[in-house]
This record gives structure tokens, sequence and C-alpha cells, in this order.
């Protein structure tokens, strides 16, 4: 080829126009001879594999996943959460604005009026079907009393069934923000329910008094 | 020196042979492990390192992953057998063995210690200097003395075609056969620079015993460097490499496997019987290196260790055992040889593989005449 065009179009004897590339790459005698390119070949795989292997500091950037896990970004969206008031009823007030703009329909919510009346209502029923949620974020957006949050740090553990993706009321007031409590005071007090899958979580609802983990109505 | 009692004569005679046998045939196995980690650590990658062993307290034992290559025979051996039903069973089922076992014999005439001699009652090392070979009644650590070692080599290693191009043959698979064809064409072209590639080293060394030529590998020249095969031969060297590299059918030259075309001449193996071949294939690497060893750098010997002890130049002396200089001696030959395979793991892991006319082009209008040159200039230093 290298006696033809140099990257010009040259019309073609059939018609049309072919495009010749030039291949016009010489090698030298050093070259023909392939050893030293080889040996720099060598140089590089042997340097590789020598740093990967006797020096801390390495070329690898492998994560081993299950036994060494990577932080998640400060705004992951994990896991939902109900946030608790100070005396450890949700904060919901059960005005359905959540379940309004979720885009995968994946909130159920029935509400109840409060004994008290000091709030009018709070959510009876807060379920949330973890296997449609598209982890959007819109609820945390809607909810006018920050009262959802995705700040758990985790994400969905695996389930066996179906029906244990639907996480209740009670479950999703007792998990905390990965931020609220020091990462071993929380693990060692309340550990993340990832491994075990959700069917592991306590799902008693409850009666209406007794409210999460955190504490009743 | 003295006779040996036959109880030595008997240990001495089976060790060495069990030697040449189990080593290479051991080392295959580690040495997938080594390929697979090998590879990983030169891309940047981790390797296998999850098979393990646990204990009953729940305590995990993985050792770097080297329970790997058990896992894999354990795999392999409880594999069913598949057998297409139009296949030669005769020679479907004789390949593998054929392709086995010329790799697994080669290594029996590789001297791995200093030859042993019996004196006054106690086992001695038989003396050795500067290039001599001892003589008188000496028993060696070499699976079998044959005198004319390079040309058994050669011998067996073209029996190693038979088995790859059976493979083809019976298994009545055309990519088997195109595999089978392919894996034929290049041992045969290859086998022809590997012979002629050794005849310079044959003519500086005026035999074709491995154990004297490594003797004489043990001569200083000018009374510093050790006349090593790599150093009066270095083409040779390479030519040989080369050659013996494309005869073991690796990458660069796996012109018989290429997964991404035609898959090669094993393809309707399964099992065991696929994991013969693979088999083969790492204690060909084994059995290179130790030939590689033996006749390129100076086999078992170390660089001015001599049977009493080191002569180092310049008068230094520092006297040892002969138990100790043996250990030494077989040390240093398992070294070499691990460094080899080291070697060519790190070779195969580096090049690209070749066209297939280009591993003919390289074969034929490369390296033949580069190893004729290197004969005739050989011949020519040695005239002159």
């Amino acid at each position: 080829m290298s006696g033809h065009g140099h990257g010009h179009a040259e019309e073609h004897p059939k018609g049309g126009y072919v495009k010749n590339v030039a291949r016009t790459l010489e090698h030298d005698f050093i070259e023909k001879l392939f050893v030293p390119a080889i040996a720099v070949g060598l140089g590089v795989t042997i340097r590789h594999f020598f740093r990967n292997l006797l020096f801390k500091e390495r070329y690898t950037q492998t994560i081993e996943y299950p036994d060494v896990k990577p932080a998640y970004p400060a705004r992951f969206r994990g896991m939902h959460r109900l946030v608790p008031r100070d005396d450890g009823k949700p904060r919901c007030v059960a005005c359905f604005m959540c379940q309004t703009a979720c885009p995968a329909n994946c909130i159920h919510i029935e509400a109840g009026e409060t004994p008290d009346g000091s709030i009018e209502k709070f959510p009876l029923v807060f379920k949330i079907d973890e296997l449609r949620c598209v982890v959007c974020g819109l609820c945390v957006e809607a909810c006018p009393c920050d009262a959802i949050r995705m700040d758990t740090g985790f994400h969905p553990p695996p389930v066996q069934t179906r029906a244990e993706a639907d996480v209740g009321r009670n479950d999703l007031l007792s998990f905390f923000g990965r931020d609220e409590l020091p990462a071993q005071e929380r693990s060692a007090a309340h550990p993340p329910p990832t491994a075990g899958g959700l069917g592991r979580i306590d799902r008693t609802e409850g009666d209406l008094g007794a409210g999460g983990s955190r504490g009743g109505f | 020196m003295d006779q040996f009692p036959v109880y030595l004569a008997v240990i001495l005679t089976v060790v060495p042979v069990a030697f040449a046998l189990l080593f290479p045939l051991l080392l295959a196995g580690p040495l997938t492990w080594a390929e697979r980690r090998q590879s990983a650590y030169m891309q940047d990658r981790i390797g296998p390192n999850r098979a393990a062993i646990v204990l009953p307290g729940g305590k995990e034992y993985r050792v770097f992953g080297l329970l790997h290559p058990l896992a894999d025979v354990i795999k392999l051996i409880t594999k069913e057998d598949t057998i297409h039903h139009s296949v030669d069973k005769f020679l479907y089922n004789l390949a593998p063995l054929i392709a086995l076992f010329p790799a697994l014999v080669t290594f029996v005439i590789i001297p791995f210690g200093p030859d042993l001699a019996y004196q006054a009652g106690a086992m001695v090392i038989a003396p050795f200097a500067n290039g001599s070979v001892p003589t008188g009644n000496t028993m060696e650590l070499q699976g079998a003395r044959v005198d004319i070692g390079i040309l058994y080599i050669f011998a067996m290693s073209s029996l190693g075609v038979f088995g790859v191009t059976l493979a083809g043959y019976a298994s009545s698979n055309k990519f088997a056969l195109l595999g089978g064809l392919r894996a034929s064409a290049q041992m045969i072209s290859y086998e022809v620079t590997l012979g002629l590639s050794l005849i310079g080293l044959i003519m500086v060394f005026q035999t074709l015993e491995p154990s004297s030529m490594v003797y004489q590998q043990g001569e200083l020249m000018w009374g510093v460097i050790p006349k090593w095969g790599i150093l009066i031969q270095p083409l040779g060297f390479i030519v040989f490499l080369t050659a013996a590299i494309a005869e073991n059918k690796r990458t660069p030259f796996d012109l018989a496997e290429g997964e991404s075309e035609i898959i090669g001449y094993f393809i309707e193996y399964s099992g065991m019987k696929f994991g013969m071949f693979f088999m083969a294939e790492y204690v060909e690497v084994v059995v290179i290196s130790g030939i590689v060893t033996t006749l390129f750098l100076g086999g078992w010997q170390l660089p001015f260790l001599f049977s009493d002890g080191f002569h180092f130049p310049g008068g230094a002396f520092l006297g040892l055992h002969g138990a100790i200089v043996t250990a030494m001696g077989v040390g240093t030959f398992v070294f070499k040889v691990l460094f080899m395979c080291w070697f060519q793991l790190a070779i195969r892991w580096t090049l690209p593989r070749f066209r297939y006319d280009q591993v003919m082009n390289l074969g034929w209008k490369i390296l033949l005449p580069l190893s004729l040159a290197n004969m005739v200039v050989t011949g020519l230093v040695l005239l002159s």
C-alpha cells in the first residue's frame, strides 16, 4: 500500500471513491530484531508484577467486595427511614405528599387520628415496597415535615419473599440515620439489618400505643 | 572410591527417578495457580484467592489461593466425561496419554545435583573442580545418565506431536482437526530450529550428555565468569527458548488453541482428559525450564562452588561440608527452574499472539537461518 496515495481519495475503477490509508510504517533494524522491544515490554509487565507483589503502594485498584466494603458517598440514597420526634413518635402527619409524589407507587399510607388532638393525623400504616422503589428520593423532597429520609447509609437488603420487602412503619422508625450515631455505637446497639434480610427485623406491628423500637405513641 | 552398599545404591537409584517424575508433575498444579496469580499481578488485578479450607470453628485458610489447583483437580476428576458417539474411541482416549507421556519422561535425563561417591564408609560428594567431570565409582543425582541425553529430549518432544495430532484427528470435529493440523505443522517446524539451536552448544561442550555439560559449565572463564551456556551461546539461548515455547504451543505461539477462532485440538475433550492436555502444557513448562537451566544456566552449579566449598576469585576459600554443597546444588537447580518457569509465564503474559503465517515466517525464515548462522559462527570460532 505504501506505493499508493497517502490518505487521499482516489477514484476506483468501478466507480466511487476509495480512501487509501497510508501504511508506510517501516521497521528499522533494531525493531526488526524484536528482542529489544520484547525486553521493554517485559520490563513494563515485570515492574507491575513486582510493585503489586512487594510494595505497599500498588497499581491494583480492586476492592475485595464482601470482605472490604467501600464507603458510600455522603449523599447516597439508601433505605428509607421515618424520622421520630423527640418523644419517639414519627414526625409524619400522614399528609400523603410522599405517596402522591412517588413515581413508582411504592408508598402506602393509612392515616389515623391522634387521641390527644395535638396533631391531627398520624400514619396508622406506613408501608414502603422496597422492590418497587426506584430510589429517586422524591418522597424525601416532597415531605413538608422532614419526616422521611433516605440517609440510613445501607441499601435495602435481599429478601426471600415479596412480602418481606414491604417495610412497615415500626421498622422504618427503628432505623437510624448514619450521621445520627457514631458508627461503632450504632453497629453495637442496632446492627443494620443487611445480610440476614429484612426477615430478621422484628416486624410485630404492635398496638397503637406501642410504636417502634424507639418508643411508642 | 569404594563400592556403594546395596541399600544406598537402591536409594540413590529410586530417589532421582522419583524426583524426575514427581517434580514436574507436582509443580504443574502450583504453576496453574502461578499463571493466574502472576498474570493478575502483572495486569493490576488480584487473581484467584477465594478457595479456602474452612475448619469446624469457622476459621478460614486461603493460603494465597494455592488451594485453587486442588479445587480444579477435584472438579475435573468428578466431572462427567462426555464422549461424542462419532469419535474414534481408541485414538480419542489414547491422545491425552500420548500428549502427557513425553512431557513426563523428559525430565529423567536432567541432573539436579552433583555426583555422589562412597568413601571410607560414608557418602561423599564426588570431587569436581573448575569444569572437571568426576570419574570412577559414582552415583548420579539424575534419573538416567544417557550418553545421548540431548537426542533423547528431541526424540521425546517430537513424540508430543502425536498426542496433539491424534486428538485433533480422532475428535471428529473440524475445529479440533484444524487445531491439530496447526499444532502439528507448528511443532514440526520448530523442532528443526530447536535441534539446530543446540548444535553450537554441543560443539562447545563436545558432548550430548547433560550432566557432563553441567560440570563443564562450572568452569571459570578468565577465573571469574562461569562458563554458562547463556554466556557462550546467547543467540542459541534466545532461539532455543523461543523454539521451546513454540514447541509447547503457549502464547505467543498458541495457534493450536485460539479461543476466539478454532478453540483447539482438545475441543471435544472434557473432564480430566482435557485436564491431561492442560497438565501436559504445564509439565512441559517445567521440563523446558529444566532443560534451559541445565544447558544454558549452569544446571545445579552455583558460581565458585566446588565439591569442597566456595573458591572465590582472588584466592578466598570457604570450606563447606559435602552434604551442604549437595543441598546447595539441588537448591540452586530448583531455584533456577522456578525462575525459568516464572520467566516463561512473564513472557506468556507480555506478548500478544502471532498470526499463523507470522509463526511460520518466524520459524522458517528467521529462527532457522539464525540457528544455522549460530552454528557456523560457533564452528569458525572453535576452529580458529
